[in-house]
């Protein structure tokens, strides 16, 4: 069944939906990867993210993107005062290992509870004026489902590859990353930092969540789909390395692709950890890993 | 003892027995007004918590009725149900729980066919009575007695979701030849799978393309793409609901067109979803439970068990329409009712051989329970979506969005074929 068509739009389709993974798994690469927090309940707040683009797409009629970037800054603040609350209840006291993942599954309940009282258990889904549209190319065709959503992972991918290497808050995440200590010497507050940190990675998922009620239907629970891809693609990508999350995101997406083409779907996501084995047996610290 | 002191003492006995009497009386009165408690365990959470929120409220519809015209044997009914969380490893603990605990009189299973399967080793071991809700080929391997399934699949269960998906491609002219198989990774995708390539041997098709996928993909195009790489005129599909909505965009992203597409995709019936697809659904020919079609509405009962479940799903933020599992879910509670007012008794094995011998009205119409506690005789729905536009509801609420293609007796409306020509 091999043809060079089918080639060209798996390896196309693989790469689109490669730089969505990247712009779900962000806010674990920042905070698992940089912090070293394993916050669990990312894919909740994705889930969340989703749901505040739902209401917002559904009520006042906001494209579902507009609203992730709107939501932001309410999502950074609920992710800093959730790190602060982790911070003084667990990692302050030198119990964050086992009660700190505790918490953040208590987390992950809490806000797939909520959401299940508030909106109900049945799908939602957002249907945008570019969603069942798509372009040919040479033979390759491009659903706008996919491409607004890599625009958007790659954007994201490049925003806070910046900020973390050009701000001073940025230097400062990525110093408590190394060495929190020499940075309590030089005058920076390593709990502040961390708190702008969490924030910004739970800022994230506000948009990653507008990103995937665009392209899937969710429920409450639809997390659950994503938390092993997300930190896989971490992990993949090497902790603490931004561009390595966005490398992944579209290796693995293409891996997926090319198998669901000419292999059977079954085995892409055996495969995609496959790979996540095979790079982790030649470079344990990730492709990008230090 | 004098005379005077012997009629005392014997008064005085006489009176304590009656009051003894009397007490014991009032006992048995009070105990003649507990109520009948039916247990559960039901997806208020998790994958299967759509329909099993809807399954529920459809219950206590089917209580609150019962109730209203003086219970069963003349006590109140009263549910006792769990959320199972869409998990099967929490059903032996719930079911332990209302058993030994709650002291349930009866119980019934909750929705989905990997909940139903730990929970009828459970029954079997305490020769309880057992009413499966939507539960595919849950018998096939135990065959107890005593467990009955409301899903009309009938007596092979394993073809009833596709049999009239290809029964109705054989009829077309020129007939179709190929056709292309996929389902997800899934317990229900699977035995709808196995069923299908029995029935294209049967009908005499060929199987250009037969693959799985994992059910959490996220991007259907290139499973479709490599679909439509095969040409099949036929794509038959068994999905879950995110699947659904996945591979039906997918299709129309790149192009798909067979002569024939759908099948078994679950979700596309769910109100959320019909809303979302809006025009996207034209053309697809689906399995179906319930459609508000004259023939379906003909059943007694149906048209105010909607109204009364409409009303209430809008206040508890649920499907709004309630089409596709409520009015099975409200025949659960209606034919063990009917079973324990005949037998009058909460005897299990009575309840069971009554279920198994007679013949039930309920809002979805006739049932009669055969082989495995399948329906005797099978009555999955062929439909298809056509002449959708926009995304209202109220387009959905009456006949002629979604008319039934199969089987005939309860047929109301043709088919558009091919698909092609249902897009336009």
């Amino acid at each position: 069944m091999f043809s060079w068509d089918l080639l060209a739009n798996a390896v196309v389709a693989g790469l689109l939906i490669g730089g969505f993974y990247a712009a779900v798994s962000l806010g674990v690469g920042l905070i698992f990867g940089l912090l070293d927090i394993a916050n669990i309940a990312q894919p909740a707040f994705v889930i969340l993210g989703s749901y505040a683009a739902y209401v917002l797409n559904s009520s006042y009629g906001l494209d579902p993107i507009l609203t992730g970037l709107l939501l932001t800054p309410v999502f950074y603040l609920l992710g800093a005062a959730v790190y602060r609350v982790y911070y003084t209840s667990f990692e302050r006291r030198g119990e964050e290992s086992l009660r700190g993942l505790v918490f953040f599954f208590g987390i992950l309940f809490i806000i797939e509870v909520s959401l299940s009282i508030i909106f109900g258990v049945d799908y939602r889904l957002i249907q945008t004026w570019y969603g069942s549209r798509s372009i040919e190319f040479a033979g390759v065709g491009v659903a706008f489902r996919y491409l607004v959503p890599f625009v958007v992972g790659v954007a994201m991918t490049l925003a806070l590859h910046l900020f973390l290497g050009r701000t001073f808050y940025g230097r400062a995440i990525m110093a408590v990353s190394q060495d929190r200590l020499a940075l309590r010497l030089m005058g920076a507050n390593p709990v502040q930092i961390k708190t702008i940190a969490f924030g910004v990675g739970i800022a994230a998922a506000s948009l990653a969540g507008a990103l995937l009620i665009s392209i899937a239907p969710v429920i409450p629970s639809t997390d659950r789909d994503y938390i092993g891809r997300m930190f896989a693609i971490t992990v993949l990508g090497g902790m603490g390395s931004i561009g390595g999350t966005l490398v992944a995101g579209i290796v693995l997406g293409i891996a997926e692709s090319l198998m669901a083409t000419f292999f059977g779907p079954s085995w892409s996501l055996a495969v995609s950890f496959g790979i996540l084995l095979l790079a982790l047996a030649v470079r344990p610290a990730g492709l990008f890993g230090r | 003892m004098s005379r005077q002191r012997s009629l005392k003492l014997a008064l005085t006995l006489i009176a304590v027995v009656l009051a003894l009497v009397l007490a014991s009386g009032g006992l048995f009165v009070a105990r003649g007004a507990d109520p009948i408690k039916i247990g559960f365990g039901m997806a208020l959470t998790g994958g299967l918590s759509a329909n099993g929120k809807p399954a529920l409220l459809a219950l206590q519809i089917w209580k609150d009725d019962v109730n209203k015209k003086g219970g069963l044997l003349g006590r109140q009914v009263e549910l006792i149900f769990y959320d199972d969380q869409t998990n099967p490893a929490t059903i032996p603990g719930i079911y332990s729980k209302l058993l030994d605990v709650d002291k349930v009189d009866l119980i019934i299973s909750g929705y989905g066919t990997n909940l139903i399967a730990p929970l009828l080793p459970i029954a079997m071991e305490r020769k309880l009575t057992l009413i499966g809700m939507f539960g595919l080929a849950n018998n096939e391997k135990y065959q107890y007695p005593n467990y009955f399934q409301i899903q009309p699949a009938g007596p092979d269960p394993q073809t009833s979701t596709a049999i009239g998906f290809f029964e109705l491609a054989a009829k077309q002219n020129p007939k179709p030849q190929t056709v292309a198989l996929v389902g997800a990774d899934a317990e229900y995708p699977q035995n709808a799978l196995v069923g299908a390539r029995e029935l294209v041997k049967k009908f005499g098709f060929k199987t250009v393309y037969d693959k799985t996928y994992p059910p959490n993909t996220t991007d259907y195009t290139p499973i479709v793409r490599a679909i439509k790489a095969t040409n099949a005129d036929i794509v038959f599909v068994a999905s879950y609901p995110p699947d659904s909505v996945g591979m039906l965009r997918a299709a129309h992203e790149v192009g798909l067109q067979p002569k024939m597409f759908g099948g078994g995709m679950v979700g596309l019936m769910f109100t959320s979803i019909m809303t979302s697809m809006g025009p996207m659904l034209n053309g697809v020919v689906n399995y179906d439970f319930w459609a508000p079609e004259p023939p379906m509405l003909a059943f007694a009962g149906i048209k105010e068990f909607l109204k009364e479940y409409q009303a209430r799903a809008e206040k508890e933020k649920m499907d709004p329409l309630g089409y596709y599992l409520p009015p099975y879910s409200y025949a659960v509670g209606q034919v063990l009712g009917q079973a324990v007012e005949a037998v009058k008794s909460l005897d299990q094995q009575k309840i069971a051989d009554h279920i198994r011998a007679t013949e039930f009205n309920t809002v979805v119409g006739k049932i009669k329970f055969g082989k495995n506690g399948e329906w005797a005789k099978g009555r999955t729905l062929m439909v298809q979506y056509q002449k959708i536009q926009g995304n209202g509801i109220e387009q959905f609420r009456g006949a002629g969005t979604k008319p039934v293609l199969w089987p005939d007796e309860l047929k109301s409306g043709n088919i558009i074929y091919p698909y092609a020509s249902a897009l336009k």
